[in-house]
């Protein structure tokens, strides 16, 4: 009784060391490593699946070896959590070396990574998060999914120059949520529309009824909605049962809101939705229905943006790899990414040599059935749209 | 021997140091020279363990129970943060010292709120300050940065020499220093009259009261104190990784906390930090050998834990170094955890 826990420290403590030892990484080959950060839990984790899959996909086609050396993917759960980004990012570059890190669900995840990339001089490829000042955070960033201004921009003058007079608008309350809503605000009203209510709704468990009774109440013509991707079901579900759609207004936004991930379960409410958007799974080019079906047979779901992005990113890496041969200096990378041109599934896209971020079409889109499937079909193509979030400075 | 010189007694032989304790010092500071490049996750654990030990002074000792406890981590969190982006308190000792102190503050305006109800009221309440802080800092997004964090802070060196660095090493040192220092300081509460009177107050408050123990002022300062400690726990985690978000109140954080002491134990203040190290430990494994559902393996080891009985694991566990202990000094040094504590 008297001589207590002496032995249990001990133990703890030993057993404390052996883990630390068996969790260590083993040294480093002549391998090309890329440590892929993503949300794979918890509310976001849509987002890192779809990511994670189309590394998958693209790494099942096009081989797992680049410039003669051996592409390694390594995952790690950030669960959406900046500060968890960090200690993965930081544990990637120290400990497992990695001459990429990639990936990002979220804006804040990708900014608390940001520093980290400057100081170990590697790039950082975002494959998902839409903020614009995320590219100017460091020089080493380079994005291949999108910024929130692009679509915002264009949605804003597209619904000033049809018809829709007044506007309720709906966000969520983060950076992107914030772009989303002020990009669309100015382009719409110097186009003469009016935003008659304006919301701002928490990023977690956001419940929207209480809201979306408050945007009836103020009769708009339409109810523009940004929530991040994996938010939208949830909304449109809640937008049918408070009867807006039967109410006659309608939603457009940037196409996060109808993610191709959730589409086909959102139900009829849905059909009609108009979103300015960078990918859409019913994209009409060849390279678009093969990988639709590729990814489709891999994972028995339907691609969303955010799976291209990944496809993309991966794109990216390799490309700058073989442009280097195999040198993995990351300033090299970052050059040999800048200005690079390709052809991707949701049409063609470039790296911005100025801002290392991403110049693509955006499309104007409508839900609509397409053989007994709900999908945005494209209407109106805006090409090589560059973030403005930046040019204007 | 008469009952309160034996009472004496054992206290006096509790509050020596054990060799099993030092060793247990020796081996966290040899951690850091053992493994330098994992810095990162051992500081992490570092931060968890002084977390768990603030828990564990109201728990364990007081009999507290609380699901909020993320509250005051979050304060000291945010104070440490907004103190250095604002340039208030630049110099990190100073701020988490001052970060400590607001969540303190917090502490003692809450524990009138705490001390009012038995058990499941004081869950309800704990747990419904840890959510009206989170909302709070989610409302005032100016302050907080909200759901972004808050992003761009820069640490100063500590005490103007030491810088933090990108691989964590000053960051671990720092905060293996707070650790041992709060540990010490912990050490000699519960070992002292009034740690005592907190166990008589756990065990019968009633009686505790009838024998001229002032409950309500005791359980206050108890609360008072291990709010100071989650807050530099707070203030700790915020400075080692440069930014603080939302995230510091959620109420997983302080879930997880009660999971660290149900592994650890309570009551021995080193149920905390063992319990700290053997939850990342199992965290970080799961993680890394599954990213996707790494969740489902933590939850069946905490049942399997609970269902076994941590005495038996601690058995187990003990069995070889008691075989050793059994050659080398005789039956009666082999050591067992007694059930009452663990």
């Amino acid at each position: 009784m008297s001589v207590r826990h002496k032995m249990l420290s001990w133990a703890a403590t030993a057993a404390a060391v052996a883990s630390l030892a068996a969790v260590a990484p083993a040294g480093a080959q002549d391998a090309v490593k890329i440590g892929l950060i993503l949300p794979m839990t918890g509310g976001q984790a849509s987002t890192g699946k779809q990511i994670e899959n189309a590394i998958k996909l693209y790494m099942q086609q096009k081989g797992d070896t680049v410039a003669g050396k051996k592409i390694e993917v390594i995952v790690k759960d950030d669960g959406a959590v900046p500060d968890k980004t960090k200690t993965a990012a930081q544990e990637l570059i120290v400990n497992d070396k990695v001459n990429f890190i990639a990936g990002f669900g979220v804006t804040p995840a990708a900014l608390a990574a940001a520093p980290l990339a400057t100081q170990a001089k590697i790039p950082e490829v975002v494959m998902a998060a839409g903020t614009s000042i995320i590219t100017e955070r460091s020089p080493y960033i380079v994005r291949t999914s999108f910024t929130l201004a692009q679509s915002a921009n264009i949605i804003g003058d597209w619904a000033a120059k049809n018809g829709i007079k007044k506007v309720a608008t709906l966000t969520s309350d983060y950076a992107p949520g914030n772009d989303a809503l002020n990009f669309f605000k100015e382009r719409f009203t110097a186009g003469g529309g009016e935003i008659v209510e304006e919301v701002k709704v928490p990023l977690q468990n956001p419940d929207f009824a209480p809201f979306l009774q408050r945007m009836k109440d103020a009769k708009p013509d339409a109810l523009y909605v940004f929530v991040p991707a994996g938010q939208g079901g949830n909304f449109m579900k809640q937008y049918a049962e408070r009867g807006l759609d039967k109410a006659g207004i309608k939603v457009i936004g940037p196409g996060d809101v109808t993610d191709d991930d959730l589409l086909n379960n959102m139900g009829d409410a849905v059909l009609g939705t108009v979103t300015a958007h960078l990918y859409s799974a019913a994209h009409p080019s060849a390279m678009n229905k093969d990988f639709v079906a590729a990814y489709k047979k891999a994972f028995g779901s339907r691609p969303g943006f955010m799976a291209v992005s990944g496809y993309d990113g991966i794109h990216l890496i390799y490309e700058a790899l073989k442009k280097t041969n195999g040198d993995t200096n990351g300033d090299k990378l970052i050059e040999a990414m800048k200005g690079m041109k390709w052809e991707s599934p949701r049409g063609p896209i470039s790296i911005d040599p100025e801002t290392r971020d991403i110049v693509q079409n955006i499309y104007i889109r409508k839900v609509e059935k397409v053989d007994g499937e709900l999908y945005n079909v494209e209407f109106a193509t805006f090409e090589a749209v560059k973030d403005s979030g930046k040019t204007k400075k | 021997m008469s009952a309160a010189s034996d009472v004496g007694y054992h206290a006096q032989r509790h509050a020596r140091w054990h060799y099993g304790e030092i060793a247990f010092w020796v081996i966290v500071l040899a951690c850091g020279f053992l493994f330098p490049s994992r810095y990162l996750i051992m500081t992490d654990i570092v931060r968890l363990a002084l977390f768990a030990m603030s828990l564990d002074l109201i728990l364990g000792y007081a009999g507290i129970v609380s699901l909020g406890h993320a509250a005051f981590f979050g304060v000291g969190a945010y104070a440490a943060g907004l103190l250095s982006l604002h340039g208030i308190i630049t110099e990190p000792v100073l701020a988490l010292i001052a970060a400590g102190l607001a969540a303190m503050v917090l502490g003692f305006a809450t524990s009138f709120l705490v001390i009012r109800g038995v058990d499941l009221t004081r869950l309800m309440v704990t747990l419904g300050i840890a959510l009206l802080l989170e909302a709070l800092a989610e409302r005032f997004s100016n302050i907080t940065g909200g759901t972004d964090g808050l992003q761009g802070i820069e640490m100063q060196p500590i005490f103007g020499t030491l810088a933090f660095d990108m691989f964590g090493k000053t960051g671990f040192f720092y905060s293996v220093a707070v650790l041992f220092l709060l540990f010490l300081l912990a050490r000699r509460v519960v070992h002292s009259p009034f740690g005592l009177s907190l166990r008589a107050i756990k065990n019968n408050p009633l009686r505790a009261a009838a024998i001229g123990i002032p409950v309500n002022r005791r359980l206050i300062a108890i609360y008072t104190l291990a709010a100071f400690y989650a807050g530099i726990a707070g203030a700790l985690f915020t400075q080692t990784t440069a930014i603080a978000s939302l995230d510091v109140f959620s109420f997983e954080r302080s879930a997880d906390l009660m999971l660290v002491l149900v592994i650890g134990g309570t009551g021995y203040l080193y149920g905390g930090l063992i319990g700290a190290v053997v939850f990342r430990m199992l965290q970080e494994l799961f993680s890394t050998i599954t990213p996707q559902y790494w969740q489902f393996w933590i939850g069946l080891v905490l049942v399997v834990i609970v269902l076994l009985g941590r005495e038996r694991l601690h058995r187990w566990v003990l069995f070889v170094p008691n075989l050793i202990i059994k050659q080398v000094a005789g039956r009666k040094a082999v050591i067992a955890v007694p059930e009452s504590d663990a």
